[in-house]
């Protein structure tokens, strides 16, 4: 399956047979990798793949049980990362792991300070130039003096990069670095990585992004169910193709087709402002419609749908529900009435981790699952079995924690935690982040059930894909006003990306 | 992938499987049941006036704690506490003391009507300003409040005693109602009452979940505030509640009884396996600590060692109730947890 590839190299890392078993699982089987100087080669997989097993190995964090690891054609065996940064080795972390009350330099040269041969003290100003000098070189606008903590995500994972070039590494390992970006921070990201590559280091790339993949990478490995798949060049191979490889079926579309009318106006606001939030936005949903809020991160969208849902107050504003004014003053009320939000951070504001399937269903239902204040196990049962049923929670009970569950299906149990109770209006707040194109597939089929049903959806979405795809009107946001509205047939992504950035017109009220 | 996990539980008869789970479900309240049993022993051989027949008399001197750590689980189980309880014990009892004895006077059951008030609002004012305020710490708030009933308690008597009650009323602390004293009596029925509030109710459910995650609770639609409220509320109406049997033991009151019963209460909580991170613990636990605190301290009283000691050996129970969680020998305690497949992680 491997072609030649247009950016030919030298053999740099080479992985073959590689295995390693947990216990009671085996987390890879036989997987083969190889990595070329000046290359950027994307690791795709869903989650429980075996992606993030095959990275720690590489790093140095788990020894496998078998196989070989050979740098610049020599055998290496690693006992700890320690090991492996020697050897040239990176990685950078979604979540990056840095010290947030240290300065950026102290971040860089954490763990290998330089030392002045004379006076044996630690030599703060070298380091500090050649943090300047790496971070220049990458291109990025960071003050070596700044405290780490201060900075935005994207500039951190910057830093990070940074703290590879000083250990010299050859292997650079980017672990969903593009989760937690906004879209010009990616594009920055896109930059330094082809700049990276360009000077001639080994990138390995993950992400579920394919606009990441086909941005960056020259070539493509899928692992699934802990085995390796396949690589190809990226420019052979169709996101069709590259999506059946990862899920192993077919996904004859990425997003399920229309399947109903839009009746009636369900949910509608004019006017909604909150200081230093958003300013006077309106829209309306109807039955059985999706209506996508887009927009850069921090344009507000959260925080209109969290106004909406009474988690936060506003300023001004009103609210119709079924053409009725209403205003909750919490998401009880909201919940009461109809509304139903689905927070983004799912494991901090979705989910009670160490409860069970079953327990995180009813918890905002507990009134009509009891009678006189008393739970009722039957019937609790019964919705939960009926819900997780609908949406096909994988699980080997109801009573398995949420916590062992994967991303996708912890969305689902939050999923049906709502539909537990009787809305007719939902705010879906990114939906799919962070979950595999699998469980993206079936949260997308369970929104199109929904507004079959004449469920009214809002869908807050950083995915221009998944707007364009799932919506049938995209709302732009743009510094916490209401920029341009589309409709989704005919509108493009570019169209949509020029209405979220244009420069800054208005300060908002 | 399911295809290749192995059941880590292993295998075994349904009957070997079940009490296992049991065993490991329950552990805690196992442990405390095998303290008791020793915190017993050694109070047989350090005392030969400690005696089965004298144990029903003693725990009237520290059943009166055990209702604050009923109500003080709820408090901490959803993440907070609340340490201004014991001067919310002498408040309600100054004020039912100083009502009775007042001009007029109000006749006794009105006065501990308005104990059970007082100390019912001294908690709600905790409750309210927590909710209001919520970036304060409820620690740093009840250290305040603490500070503030005691000083209520100090204007309104001054460094007096109040006292001359009906002759009836010392049966509440000293009395028997059959067999069993009143006190106790009073005090196992508010057990079942809060161990059903608790285990087997919505609010009970609903206390665990805001102790584990309150934000999700928010989003969830659940009231959180409200529990937080009713927890302090209820919190302050047990204070009073020990304030009755206190005063109806001591024959009158002063400004400063109960004094340091917090220490007690918290010890008594946390000891009983309630997490001071929220969401974690059993009444039953709370309930057996109870009587090993008490009766640690009824033990040790007997061959009259010093206060301080005391406190010492409560100290030391409450490092280990929090140690022994940590250790490597939990496990062997619990059975092994099943691994979860690395495959299913997020």
């Amino acid at each position: 399956m491997i072609k030649a590839g247009a950016h030919m190299g030298e053999l740099l890392l080479e992985l073959t047979g590689v295995t390693k078993t947990f216990p009671g699982v085996r987390a890879l089987d036989d997987v083969r990798f190889t990595l070329k100087t000046g290359e950027v080669h994307a690791l795709m997989g869903e989650n429980g793949a075996g992606k993030s097993t095959f990275i720690k190995i590489i790093t140095g964090v788990h020894k496998p049980d078998a196989g070989e690891m050979k740098i610049d054609g020599r055998t290496v065996r690693f006992n700890e990362p320690r090991e492996a940064a020697d050897a040239g080795i990176a990685a950078i972390y979604q979540h990056v792991t840095c010290y947030p009350d240290l300065s950026v330099t102290e971040n860089i040269f954490v763990g290998h300070e330089i030392i002045d041969p004379r006076t044996k003290k630690l030599n703060w100003k070298r380091m500090r130039e050649l943090s300047g000098q790496y971070l220049t070189q990458l291109g990025a606008d960071v003050d070596p003096k700044a405290i780490m903590g201060t900075l935005s995500v994207a500039r951190q994972q910057i830093v990070e990069i940074a703290k590879a070039l000083s250990i010299n590494a050859r292997i650079i390992i980017m672990d969903e670095p593009t989760a937690a970006l906004t879209r010009r921070e990616s594009e920055e990201l896109y930059r330094i990585t082809l700049q990276l590559r360009d000077e001639g280091k080994g990138i390995i790339f993950i992400s579920h992004r394919f606009e990441d993949m086909y941005r960056v990478a020259g070539r493509v490995t899928v692992l699934r169910d802990s085995r390796y798949i396949g690589t190809w060049n990226v420019d052979e191979i169709s996101q069709d193709k590259l999506i059946y490889s990862m899920v192993g079926r077919e996904l004859t579309q990425l997003y399920p087709s229309k399947r109903n009318g839009i009746g009636k106006e369900v949910f509608r606001c004019e006017g909604l402002s909150k200081t230093g939030y958003f300013a006077d936005v309106g829209f309306s949903v109807n039955e059985g419609e999706i209506v996508a809020l887009s927009g850069l991160v921090g344009a507000g969208r959260s925080e209109v749908c969290q106004a909406i849902c009474g988690y936060w107050p506003f300023n001004a504003g009103r609210l119709y529900y079924q053409g009725k004014p209403v205003r909750p003053r919490s998401p009880r009320e909201a919940v009461a009435l109809g509304i139903g939000y689905l927070p983004e951070d799912r494991q901090k504001q979705g989910l009670i981790l160490d409860w069970s399937i079953l327990r995180n269903i009813t918890l905002s239902t507990l009134k009509q699952h009891s009678r006189a204040g008393v739970p009722l196990p039957v019937k609790e049962r019964e919705t939960a079995h009926r819900l997780s049923n609908l949406l096909n929670v994988k699980r080997s009970s109801l009573q398995d924690l949420v916590s062992s569950l994967s991303g996708g299906n912890q969305q689902k149990v939050i999923v049906a935690k709502l539909l537990a109770g009787q809305l007719k209006f939902m705010m879906l707040d990114e939906p799919t982040k962070g979950v595999d194109v699998g469980a993206k597939h079936a949260i997308y089929e369970i929104m199109r059930d929904l507004t079959a049903q004449g469920i009214g959806i809002l869908m807050v979405s950083s995915e221009m894909p998944e707007a364009l795809g799932m919506s049938d009107r995209i709302i732009v946001m743009r510094e916490g006003r209401v920029a341009r509205v589309f409709d989704a047939v005919g509108a493009t992504q570019e169209e949509i990306l020029r209405a979220s950035m244009t420069a800054r017109t208005e300060v908002i009220a | 992938m399911p295809m290749n996990a192995i059941d880590p539980r292993g295998v075994g008869s349904p009957l070997v499987k079940g009490a296992r789970s049991l065993l490991s479900r329950y552990s805690w309240e196992i442990m405390l049941l095998i303290i008791l049993a020793l915190t017993n022993a050694l109070n047989f051989s350090i005392s030969p006036y400690y005696k089965w027949g004298k144990l029903l008399d003693a725990t009237n001197l520290f059943l009166d704690k055990g209702f604050l750590a009923m109500s003080m689980t709820l408090v901490i189980l959803t993440g907070y506490i609340d340490i201004s309880v014991a001067s919310t014990v002498a408040l309600s009892s100054v004020v039912m003391a100083v009502s009775y004895n007042a001009g007029a006077g109000v006749p006794m059951p009105l006065a501990m009507v308005i104990c059970l008030l007082t100390g019912a609002a001294c908690g709600a004012f905790n409750g309210l300003i927590l909710v209001k305020f919520s970036e304060l710490a409820p620690m740093i708030v009840t250290l305040a409040t603490q500070i503030v009933y005691r000083g209520i308690a100090l204007i309104i008597l001054e460094d007096k005693a109040a006292g001359k009650f009906p002759s009836w009323y010392p049966n509440l602390g000293w009395g028997y109602a059959g067999v069993f004293p009143v006190m106790m009596a009073a005090f196992f029925i508010l057990f079942i009452v809060f161990a059903f509030l608790l285990h087997k109710t919505n609010y009970g459910r609903t206390v665990y979940a805001v102790g584990k995650n309150k934000l999700a609770c928010r989003f969830s639609g659940i009231n959180v505030d409200r529990i937080i409220f009713t927890n302090f509320t209820l919190n302050g109406l047990m204070a009073a509640v020990t304030a009755l049997f206190l005063t109806s033991r001591m024959g009158s009151t002063r400004p400063n009884v109960a004094n340091a019963y917090e220490m007690d209460v918290i010890a008594m909580v946390v000891l009983g396996g309630v997490s001071t991170a929220g969401g974690k613990g059993r009444m039953g636990g709370v309930l057996i600590s109870i009587f090993i605190v008490g009766l640690l301290r009824y033990g040790l009283g007997l061959i009259n060692i010093n206060t301080q000691v005391l406190m010492m050996v409560v100290g030391g129970l409450l490092v280990l109730a929090v140690a022994i969680p940590e250790m490597r020998f939990g496990s062997l305690i619990r059975t092994r947890k099943p691994t979860v497949p690395a495959s299913v992680k997020a």
